[in-house]
């Protein structure tokens, strides 16, 4: 069986040295390596972005697409192959700007596979301007005066958009975040896994000390039920949106493809292209 | 008898015209007859003046003709509309109930059947449409049993009774109007068809067989007009092969999620319009740069922006050939008939595969929705070709990647999916090393761009052209592409009997543009036209910057939304300077 070491490669990630996405790479590797997976049957697919360079950072499949398409990209690969443990990653400008709209039906479509939000409120690799995560005020290259638009919260949104995971979680905790993405991973259905990752370079307001002061983790409240969607929704509210932990599981629907007519247990990817003649002949009959 | 005649019916949008149409023309297609069908219609669902157009005929006819036999009208605006397509003589079967008038300077022959009065006594208005088919059906005198078959499979899955109401419709129009005109009408006796079991479908359905055939098991898609019955038709046909569609929320997430299924193995295909190509160009340079075959189909219609969404239209070319940023190699080709619309889809999945490219399939709304004869598709002849895969790669050290962009002699490197043994390497859009990680170093650069760009090199797909030409030094050589070659063909019928000789080609590869292939006819004729469904002539472009005798060149273009009628472009051809 694998273990986490074999998940590593020999890339030096282009982070900054302090930034948060280093410890989400490194839970990603550990949870798949605790859930058993061997390095060929995961497919890490990421967007653009600082953190979209993460499938590069890890021995498995990986695919390094286009700005705000991890999603859709790493559907079609789970489509594809079912017997693939799939997951997507990117920034929050990936995911909850340029990418918002496939977010929001990948959570509605729920095929089984694990997003990965490296959440930094800030653009990064572009060098620091606004993010739709970023707080009301925050001055950026992009809005110098503060931002003056409201910030999104995507947890808010997966629920009401009919999630069926949703998990946040701190990228210093790597504890806690390599157990989220493993129950991530196990969950029949779409996982969202919003991550805070401190960006030491262009976030001077959201800093690790600012989240540490900031974070309401879950584990205070024993008697929290993170099946009731009413709960989870005012939870989110409450808190602001800083609650960490398992927010949301419904574990009663199914995930697209298991309600997909015909859709086979085995990956499409291993079937026989070819068509039978008495097949082919029935098809063309409906058009005599 | 006559060897062809055209058959149209009218009336609001939702009033049955579509129904009417196609128990008509299966019953047409079950006696032998070559069809081609031609649909006029709007971006609504109810309301506004439709209608559908049949040509029938007892030899091979792949145009809309220029005149018209029949017109069933279920209004007077069908009437005012399309009575001056009609030949001297020609026939209008029309609802008594709005007191049909025939307008001014049209000599035809009114039938005024109360179709709608017949239809209610049965039960419902709904029945009108038989009332008048059966009435148009009887004029020319073609045996009724065939058409109460075709009856019989469009409503049998409502229930014997309906079945029945419906037959006596078509016969109580039938009488009716055979009393009235003494019997079938003798000018409108067909020859007898060849009597050979012909498909009778529209090129999108062919594209979806296509698809099947080619071993496309997977499609994501986003409805638009003129392409949706694609995924429609997949949708009812790829569960029974353990497959689905997917309507994704937008075309980026219809082509993305291609190119994922397609790169973790399942051949996988998009279809759209204009606006929806236009959507997907930033992931057709992905696939072309992570060496990603992907197959995406764009029925064009009228552009630009909306556009003309449910008119004819050829403009998508340009867009096709030079759409996203960079350069990638991509593969365009256009089938020009409803058999290529079937055997170029397995190519299409074919070459996407061997050369690891995005393979645009392009055709025009009149391919794709007119209902058109076809012959037989032969099943042997399916082959699918999958490349470079390998199923396993060799043992690799620690930290080794498998070579996915190898450098090779035909720029074609091994290609590995996701869950395969020793395979694993990197895929992204950022230029990359053989190994698919990230490089910048010039020395890569310069031979990554090199091997990508030069895999189409010799590419020349199965006719390519399609060349018909009997002469050595034409008077004219006619260029076309899509849904045109039948009307052009028609156009020639005429200017050989005038003795003008002409001969035809059909570009079907439109990129990489096959120059080579193309020069010989282009010296050899001593004019040129290239006939096109667009404003700037955008194939005569392609053939001047790659080919060159810009002044032999002239254009015919058509961009009103409407189709070449051949007597369009047999008199443009007899005028061309």
């Amino acid at each position: 069986m694998a273990t986490f070491k074999e998940f590593r490669n020999n890339v030096k990630p282009n982070w900054c040295p302090g930034c948060g996405d280093f410890s989400i790479q490194a839970a990603i590797q550990r949870a798949a390596a605790n859930v058993g997976l061997e390095p060929e049957e995961l497919a890490v697919i990421s967007g653009i972005g600082c953190s979209g360079r993460i499938s590069g950072y890890i021995n498995a499949y990986g695919l390094h697409g286009i700005h705000g398409r991890a999603l859709p990209i790493a559907q079609g690969v789970k489509l594809a192959n079912r017997e693939l443990t799939v997951i997507a990653s990117g920034g929050d400008g990936d995911g909850f700007a340029i990418g918002m709209g496939h977010t929001v039906h990948a959570i509605r479509r729920n095929l089984n596979i694990t997003y990965i939000v490296m959440d930094n409120q800030i653009y990064g690799l572009t060098k620091g301007q606004t993010s739709p995560r970023s707080a009301e005020g925050f001055k950026t290259k992009s809005t110098p005066e503060g931002s003056i638009e409201s910030t999104l919260s995507p947890l808010e949104i997966a629920l009401s958009a009919g999630a069926t995971f949703v998990a946040q979680s701190f990228s210093s905790d790597l504890k806690q975040l390599t157990a989220l993405i493993e129950a991530g991973i196990k969950h029949e259905g779409f996982s969202l896994i919003n991550v805070f990752s401190p960006c030491v370079t262009f976030n001077k307001i959201n800093t690790y000390d600012w989240f540490k002061e900031n974070i309401v983790n879950l584990e205070q409240f024993p008697d929290y039920d993170p099946t009731n969607r009413v709960t989870a929704m005012n939870k989110i509210m409450e808190t602001n949106g800083m609650l960490t932990g398992l927010i949301y599981q419904n574990t009663v629907r199914k995930s697209y493809e298991d309600m997909i007519t015909g859709f086979r247990q085995e990956a499409l990817a291993k079937q026989d292209l070819s068509l039978s003649e008495e097949h082919f002949a029935k098809l063309v009959a409906e058009f005599k | 008898m006559i060897s062809q005649l055209s058959w149209k019916i009218g009336g609001q949008q939702g009033e049955g015209v579509e129904s009417t149409d196609r128990i008509f023309s299966t019953a047409l297609n079950r006696l032998g007859y070559y069809l081609y069908g031609y649909r006029h219609f709007s971006s609504r669902i109810k309301g506004g003046h439709t209608n559908n157009k049949i040509r029938i005929s007892t030899y091979p006819i792949r145009a809309i003709s220029d005149d018209l036999d029949i017109l069933v009208a279920f209004d007077q605006e069908s009437i005012d509309l399309n009575a001056k397509e009609l030949r001297t003589g020609g026939v209008i079967v029309a609802d008594a109930k709005f007191n049909p008038v025939v307008p001014e300077g049209i000599d035809a022959r009114l039938f005024a059947v109360p179709i709608t009065k017949m239809a209610e006594e049965l039960g419902t208005s709904l029945m009108k449409n038989m009332v008048a088919s059966g009435a148009s059906w009887a004029l020319l005198g073609l045996p009724l049993e065939v058409f109460n078959k075709a009856v019989e499979e469009e409503f049998g899955r409502k229930g014997a009774a309906i079945v029945e109401k419906n037959i006596e419709a078509v016969k109580l129009g039938a009488e009716f109007v055979l009393e009235q005109a003494g019997g079938p009408l003798d000018e409108f006796k067909l020859g007898d068809a060849d009597g050979q079991q012909k498909l009778f479908m529209i090129g999108n359905e062919a594209i979806g067989l296509g698809c099947i055939a080619a071993g496309c098991r997977l499609m994501s898609a986003y409805p638009i007009t003129p392409a949706s019955e694609i995924m429609e038709y997949l949708i009812k046909k790829l569960p029974a092969l353990g497959g689905t569609v997917v309507q994704t929320e937008d075309e980026i997430a219809a082509v993305t999620m291609a190119i994922g299924a397609n790169y973790a193995g399942v051949r996988t295909m998009t279809a759209s319009a204009g606006p929806g190509l236009s959507l997907m160009m930033e992931a057709i340079g992905l696939a072309g740069m992570t060496e990603t075959p992907l197959v995406i189909v764009d029925t064009q219609r009228g552009g630009p922006s909306t556009g003309l969404p449910t008119k004819q239209e050829q403009s998508d070319l340009n867009a096709m050939v030079y759409g996203t940023h960079g350069e990638i190699p991509k593969i365009v080709i256009a089938p020009a008939s409803i058999e290529d619309c079937f055997y170029d889809m397995i190519e299409a999945f074919n070459l996407a595969e061997q050369y690891q490219v995005p393979v645009i399939v392009m055709t025009d709304l009149q391919l794709s929705l007119g209902k058109q004869s076809c012959e037989p598709f032969d099943f042997n002849s399916i082959q699918i070709n999958r490349g470079k895969l390998v199923e396993e790669g060799p043992e690799l050290e620690q930290h080794q990647l498998f070579k996915r962009y190898e450098l090779t002699e035909d720029g074609v490197s091994p290609r590995i999916l996701p869950g395969a043994k020793n395979g694993i390497h990197h895929v992204t859009g950022v230029e990359h090393d053989e190994t698919g990680r990230p490089s910048e170093s010039a020395t890569n650069r310069l031979k990554m761009m090199d091997k990508r760009l030069h895999k189409l090199d010799d590419l020349f797909i199965r006719e390519g052209l399609r060349v018909d030409a009997p002469n050595e030094t034409p008077d004219l050589l006619i260029i076309g592409m899509g849904s045109t070659g039948g009307t052009i063909d028609q156009a020639r019928e005429w200017l050989t009997n005038d003795g003008i000789t002409t001969n035809h080609i059909t570009i079907r590869q439109i990129h990489p543009f096959p120059t080579e292939q193309l020069l010989p006819h282009l010296q050899q004729a001593k004019k040129v036209v290239v006939i096109e469904n667009n404003a700037t002539a955008q194939l005569a472009g392609q053939i001047k910057m790659n080919a060159g005798f810009a002044e032999k060149i002239r254009n015919l273009l058509k961009y009103d939304g409407n189709p070449f009628l051949p007597s369009e472009v047999y008199k443009a051809c007899k005028e061309l300077d």
